[in-house]
């Protein structure tokens, strides 16, 4: 009774082929990405309508305590859009970030039990951030359109390529802490302290000038090769910047110098996640 | 004298074992799997490890497969037996990928079914409903494959008025009942079955058993592992005694279940 079975090549069960594997598996891929909404929502009366509510709320504390008692308002036009552009990035790289650092933990029970493409777990991660990310998009574009905005074709191309990398940097991160967090729980401790300083040390709350003022060179550099830095910078140069009535200018080089830069810091990211995940997927089991 | 006796389709004795001649769905070669047992989870205490100088261990191993080398042909009905802690399940887990091992190699080939614990790939905060969808997607099967089979999957668990129940509030039982009917709905090739049928009522094992059979004389390979010695000598031509990580017997199933009962 040979079936075709005797044709067929031999496999090693449980190798994955990284990300490789995502394309084949989305239908699999929507549904973690379900599981994980309905999850974070389960019981709950407003479901996903907290992801307008939340950083609707911080926006407002942001804004009054920033713009308005600090005064931050008087040196930028438009500060409530200013502050709204970098905010929803890093609202989606901490919830990326922070949920792919959690999701091999989180999903220990599955990991333990079944075989599946353990990277979809860290891919569906994105998914979640993405269904979050695109209601505060939407509140930055009304916002946008009230106060004037007049993009060009080449600001629009640097928004998506802001979102770009900071998906990818997102992604390796999260899968780098999300293999650490499997055998030292601090790492998931870490992330949140890592997603505050992040915040702080890009020109969200402020603007970039400030720190050129106040840095010498070097330190001023080390600035702008942060990712998320260049990632703002896009998002300013393309949501905020087109709402202003005098000249504004990038960082010097943003384009052709920084923005190279992080988009090569964020894929060795991807790539050094890539690896650890690879070399140390077969012992997740028997570490949860 | 238990219900196995009384069952026409399982009482006949099983014909003498002639090793297989198909052609080899899984390749084991020489594979060892150690694990660390870890004293420590935090970085603090490894720090501190490492600062005193690796002075002691930090992590104590041991070999739970030690050097196992099998193969196993299509169609084939596997037993794998022995004491607890002799490594069977340990190398069903390995088989069925969810961990790899530290030295030599599995090869596979075939869709592979595992019902390696209850409630395996369940989720227990969404509904029967969902995790029929999850766990068949995670099984390898497509949306349409599911919405297909999906009323064959609930009928076959018997649990049609829970199916909108979070399995959380499922009963062990209720786990295995729809555990099971979506991974025979996959349509495997190798079935790997661990220990649980020991959950089911009578009436529900009995059923599995048929559908073992069903799949088995329908030349899928089949692989399990149990303490019931009853059972898998019904069930299996095949045994393999596993003895603290070794494979110390293979061959005819009454041969491997006298190797662990001498007595009977």
């Amino acid at each position: 009774m040979t079936t075709e079975i005797a044709n067929r090549d031999f496999r090693r069960p449980g190798r994955g082929r990284g990300l490789l594997d995502v394309p084949k598996h989305t239908f699999l891929l929507r549904l973690l990405v379900d599981k994980e909404l309905q999850v974070r929502y389960r019981g709950s009366i407003l479901g996903i309508l907290w992801s307008y509510v939340k950083p609707g709320v911080q926006f407002i504390v942001f804004y009054l305590a920033l713009g308005v008692f600090l005064d931050l308002n008087k040196g930028l036009e438009n500060y409530a859009v200013y502050l709204f552009s970098g905010i929803v990035l890093i609202n989606y790289f901490g919830e990326a970030f922070g949920n792919g650092a959690r999701c091999f933990v989180g999903n220990g029970d599955l990991i333990k039990k079944i075989y599946l493409p353990r990277e979809l777990f860290s891919v569906s991660t994105i998914g979640v951030g993405l269904i979050h990310f695109a209601p505060q998009l939407l509140v930055l574009l009304i916002a946008d359109f009230v106060v004037g905005w007049h993009p060009n074709l080449m600001q629009l191309a640097c928004a998506v390529v802001g979102m770009c990398i900071l998906t990818a940097f997102a992604y390796g991160l999260g899968l780098i802490f999300g293999v650490a967090n499997v055998f030292f729980r601090d790492s998931e401790n870490l992330v949140d302290l890592l997603v505050m300083v992040l915040t702080w040390v890009s020109p969200i709350m402020y603007a970039w000038e400030r720190v050129a003022d106040k840095a010498p060179e070097w330190l001023l550099h080390l600035y702008l090769a942060n990712p998320i830095t260049v990632s703002v910078e896009l998002f300013h140069y393309a949501f905020w910047y087109p709402t202003l009535e005098y000249e504004w200018h990038v960082p010097p080089h943003l384009l052709s110098m920084w923005t190279p830069l992080a988009v090569v810091i964020a894929l060795v990211t991807v790539v050094v996640g890539d690896l650890l995940f690879r070399k140390f997927e077969g012992n997740f089991a028997q570490e949860l | 004298m238990s219900w196995l006796d009384n069952d026409p389709e399982l009482s006949k004795p099983m014909p003498p074992y002639v090793p297989s001649t198909e052609p080899v769905v899984i390749k084991i070669d020489n594979l060892v799997k150690r694990f660390v047992l870890r004293h420590t989870r935090s970085m603090k205490e490894a720090f501190v490890w490492l600062l005193k100088g690796r002075k002691g261990d930090l992590s104590e191993k041991f070999n739970a497969l030690d050097g196992v080398s099998l193969d196993i042909h299509e169609g084939e009905r596997v037993a794998l037996l022995g004491l607890n802690g002799s490594g069977k399940s340990t190398l069903l887990k390995l088989i069925s990928g969810v961990m790899h091992g530290d030295q030599g190699e599995i090869l596979a080939r075939g869709r592979i079914a595992g019902l390696i614990e209850v409630g395996a790939g369940f989720h227990p905060d969404l509904t029967g409903r969902d995790n029929v969808y999850l766990n068949g997607a995670i099984l390898g099967m497509t949306k349409s494959e599911i919405d297909e089979n999906f009323d064959s999957i609930v009928e076959f668990s018997e649990i049609e008025q829970f199916i909108d129940t979070e399995v959380k509030f499922y009963s062990s039982g209720m786990y295995l009942r729809l555990a099971f009917a979506v991974a025979v709905h996959t349509d495997p090739e190798i079935f790997l079955v661990d220990e649980i049928l020991a959950v089911g009522d009578e009436p529900f094992q009995k059923k599995c058993i048929k559908k073992i059979k069903e799949l088995s004389q329908r030349g899928k390979t089949l692989i399990v592992v149990s303490h019931d010695l009853d059972m898998v000598k019904r069930l299996c031509e095949r045994g393999v005694v596993l003895e603290n990580g070794k494979i110390v017997e293979d061959g005819d199933i009454r041969d491997a279940v006298s190797h662990l009962r001498p007595d009977g």
